[in-house]
């Protein structure tokens, strides 16, 4: 077997651009909240600083090796996510190592990282990262089933599970777009989508006002900076995939830029207008309006 | 005027009962097997701070430093009345964020700890404990005229007075109580200091971390934990 080492350089270029991409979009996402209740907002490069102090920290503890192996899960998550899915279409150098049954594996990755963490997190020993986990998991595991149905509706309707191809199949036209071809599933992947994203609405897991702060409630110095690296990256990586299935894909990186910013941007808008569920109100929610509409996408195919 | 009450510390005599669930006791696990429980031993590290050492190379501890200045992440404890005085930096109108300057929930992730106003000895053992869980390098600011020399509590019976006797302060802010102005012209005095590399307060607590604690134990009458627990 021959190493294509170009491939590899250009996945870890892909890398490089997206966690960069992240970096300064959740800062402009981040920005954009506060000037709308009137702040000025954290500085655009504030993600970098932070990122650096929480590496440069002298003194770090470690709960045992599967602590150690949560975020790396977790990145191991985003970046599998991520380079296994084919970032711009029609280009050899950025479908990275895109493959006939992607679709598939790209559904066991969003929620690798999940377990990864519950894992870690329980390894530290903290009552609070154990109740986030337990969240976490319900929650998450609610919020993929419409995105599921929506997958498998939409692989009927193009008769494949290769993202590529999916992508291909949309070409040619706005009105090609699943969005247009088959909005039900669309919507049915919209709900997964904000409920996964980790903002309000459906924010509970990790948020300081609750138990402090969930999952991360242990994790300090470089662990943080793993989980903060995935904290960038996995959004996109997310986002990547609803852009390729239902968005029409993206044929350059100004596309792909402009493409995952909007969709990013629906699960923001939905945050700030809408407070905080219980996870038990989240679960209802997704049980009640998502998955009805993730059957009906099946059925409408 | 007398710099402390003498009676204040002395009471080191009066015995207390140890907490019940801290007492060494025999369980007997799911499978019958019977193991000892020693909480304070098996539940805390016992390992007293080391003293770590800056980067090799100045230039690397120098851009560190910058880093750590810009990036203060506040651990949201209040302890006293000044408490009150950190919210509004983060609402519109002072919006500490773009300073760098964020909250965060858990001492772990946390390396400012804001001692916000008097410090009563009850809450000094619980802001010893979290001042002990952050992460080096940490930094510890005074906040009001309380923790500098007692304030309006000096002749109190269950305050502190001087904070730099328990824990290692880098900046007091001066008031009663300081506004927000106050707080942000602090923070701006702190990375100043920081950046210069003389905020080495984790350093200093475990070099003098004997006298530290001869302190804290002086007037924490109860002290049922361990002398180091992170």
């Amino acid at each position: 077997m021959s190493i294509d080492w170009p491939r590899i350089g250009y996945a870890a270029l892909t890398l490089f651009i997206v966690i960069n991409y992240g970096m300064i979009m959740t800062a402009l996402v981040r920005k954009i909240g506060a000037r709308v209740s009137g702040r000025y907002g954290i500085r655009i490069y504030q993600n970098y600083i932070d990122l650096v102090k929480n590496i440069a920290l002298r003194s770090k503890i470690t709960h045992g090796v599967m602590y150690y192996l949560g975020p790396v899960f977790r990145l191991t998550g985003g970046v599998g996510l991520l380079l296994f899915v084919p970032t711009i279409y029609g280009s050899a150098m950025w479908s990275n190592f895109s493959f006939a049954g992607d679709l598939v594996l790209a559904l066991y990755f969003v929620f690798f990282g999940t377990l990864g963490m519950a894992l870690g997190a329980a390894e530290s020993g903290h009552p609070y990262s154990a109740i986030g986990i337990t969240r976490g998991l319900s929650q998450v595991t609610v919020a993929e089933l419409p995105l599921a149905l929506a997958v498998f509706a939409i692989s009927l309707q193009y008769q494949t599970l290769n993202i590529t191809d999916i992508v291909a199949a949309q070409q040619g036209g706005i009105f090609n777009w699943t969005l247009f071809t088959n909005p039900v599933a669309t919507l049915a992947a919209l709900f997964a989508f904000v409920g996964t994203m980790m903002r309000s609405p459906f924010d509970v897991v990790i948020a300081p006002q609750e138990i402090p702060i969930g999952p991360p409630t242990e994790y300090h110095s470089s662990y943080l900076a793993l989980m903060q690296t995935n904290r960038v990256l996995f959004p996109i990586a997310k986002t990547v995939i609803y852009m390729n299935l239902f968005f029409g894909g993206a044929t350059n990186w100004f596309e792909f830029a402009i493409k995952v910013f909007a969709i990013y941007m629906i699960s923001v808008l939905v945050g700030v207008v809408h407070p905080r569920f219980r996870v038990e109100q989240s679960i209802t929610f997704f049980l009640k309006w998502g998955l009805p509409v993730g059957v009906l996408a099946i059925l409408l195919v | 005027m007398k710099h402390m009450d003498p009676n204040f510390r002395k009471d080191t005599k009066t015995e207390f009962p140890q907490r019940e669930e801290l007492k060494p006791r025999k369980v007997t696990t799911p499978d019958g097997q019977v193991i000892d429980i020693e909480p304070l031993q098996d539940y805390f590290c016992q390992e007293p701070p080391k003293v770590h050492q800056k980067s090799y190379f100045k230039i690397v501890e120098d851009f560190y430093n910058w880093c750590r200045a810009e990036s203060l992440w506040i651990l949201a404890f209040g302890t006293g009345c000044g408490a009150i005085e950190m919210r509004p930096l983060m609402t519109p109108r002072f919006d500490a964020y773009r300073y760098g300057i964020q909250w965060r929930a858990t001492p772990r992730q946390a390396n400012l700890l804001m001692i916000s106003g008097y410090l009563s000895v009850k809450t000094l053992k619980r802001a010893i404990r979290t001042y002990e869980q952050m992460q080096g390098p940490k930094y510890v600011v005074g906040l009001g005229s309380c923790t500098i020399n007692g304030g309006m509590y000096w002749d109190s019976y269950n305050t502190i007075k001087k904070l730099e006797e328990y824990l290692p302060v880098d900046l007091y802010i001066a008031g009663c109580m300081p506004r927000p102005e106050a707080l942000l012209a602090g923070f701006m005095e702190l990375k100043k200091k920081i950046k210069a590399g003389n905020a080495e307060g984790a350093n200093k607590y475990a070099e003098k971390f004997d006298w530290y604690k001869a302190n804290q134990k002086a007037v924490i009458k109860d002290w049922d934990m361990p002398d180091y627990n992170w």
